[in-house]
């Protein structure tokens, strides 16, 4: 049986969000790197929260998100789950396409480009993490999904659920210029996996 | 002004005749409501998971298809609900992601609903209506002068069942 979220000590999630953090850092480099501007990112924050609060983190269980959905595969499996609020989406995809579109609903060409954030987020956080534990990992395509922020939420949320009752999950705020991003990323390990991840990390 | 009682993920509640029970934002979770014809008391449960039976922290009963509708049956019927007067009807158990090799974990919602259908009929309370599947989200309300259940969605409109 794998151990669940509520019972990781303060060490445990330290180096988690350590983690975290040198993740969102190289997710910065990458994007700014992408379209040679410069991007600040604040310390992400990360949160340990019961599900029913969740929603409310983006704004409500009825504000329409995009959400980017990954699986990890490899020496450990689980997936990684990416929420931007719509109006930061248009921020992103106006930041990458380097246009000032105000259209409030996304094309196939922004959904594109988001599903390029996402893997560059994902991909980022994946290859610190791999580095940090010489774990071996792969992400699988992306997946996405604009909707009601409840109903995808609860996708992570399901996931969690198999194993307690709370989630964490990693907040980062990109800034370029006066833009300014927020994502929401979730890690979900699956059940045995979070043992073998904190073994590797040496908290275990 | 009639109340609005909101349910979160993983919970549930009941109201006496005019309140009104809601849930925002079910995905691939589904919200199981049960309804008195005859004293108009209404529940809702908003289940995360099919069954209690496969899970090691299974205290919360609201979070689990087979223990929450039996709950909230057992809730509604303190309140004076007539057990044989119940009816059910049911939303939610969206897939809301797809993936080519639909792993188990990624069917979660059509779980979802086949454990639900399966406990309501272990319990005999029949299944009036349900709008369920799909791969988008949607916010129900069930109004208890009524028991009409009130679904609402992006961009796939808004409908009555």
């Amino acid at each position: 049986m794998g151990i669940s979220i509520e019972e990781l000590n303060s060490m445990q999630i330290d180096v988690l969000k350590e983690i975290g953090n040198i993740g969102a850092g190289n997710a910065a480099t990458a994007l700014s790197k992408m379209i040679s501007k410069r991007i600040d990112m604040d310390v992400p924050k990360v949160n340990i929260l019961e599900f029913k609060n969740v929603p409310e983190l983006v704004g409500g269980p009825e504000t329409e998100v995009v959400g980017i959905y990954f699986k990890v595969n490899g020496d450990i499996g689980g997936s990684i789950m990416v929420i931007i609020d719509k109006k930061s989406a248009r921020k992103l995809t106006n930041l990458l396409m380097d246009r000032n579109s105000e259209e409030d609903d996304l094309d196939e060409m922004d959904l594109s480009a988001l599903q390029e954030v996402g893997n560059i987020l994902s991909g980022s956080y994946l290859s610190s993490l791999s580095t940090l534990t010489n774990l071996n990992l792969t992400v699988s395509v992306p997946s996405l999904a604009v909707d009601m922020a409840g109903a995808i939420i609860s996708v992570p949320v399901i996931l969690f659920g198999q194993v307690g009752d709370k989630v964490m999950l990693i907040e980062t705020y990109f800034s370029e210029g006066t833009y300014h991003v927020k994502s929401n990323f979730f890690l979900i390990p699956h059940e045995d996996s979070f043992e073998i991840l904190l073994k590797s990390l040496g908290v275990f | 002004m009639i109340d609005i009682i909101k349910v979160g993920m993983a919970d549930l509640n009941t109201t006496y005749c005019p309140g009104v029970l809601t849930t925002l934002g079910l995905g691939s979770c589904v919200g199981i409501c049960l309804y008195d014809v005859s004293t108009k008391i209404s529940g809702l449960v908003h289940i995360m998971l099919p069954s209690s039976l496969q899970i090691k922290n299974n205290s919360n009963e609201a979070k689990f298809a087979d223990t929450g509708i039996v709950k909230l049956m057992e809730v509604m019927i303190k309140m004076g609900a007539n057990r044989r007067k119940l009816i059910s009807k049911i939303a939610g158990g969206a897939q809301m992601f797809n993936f080519n090799d639909s792993s188990e974990i990624m069917r979660i919602g059509m779980r979802n609903i086949a454990a639900t259908k399966e406990t309501l009929k272990k319990l005999n309370i029949p299944l009036v209506s349900e709008d369920t599947g799909g791969n988008y989200g949607r916010t129900i309300e069930l109004y208890s002068e009524t028991g009409i259940l009130l679904v609402k969605t992006i961009g796939y409109g808004t409908k009555q069942i």
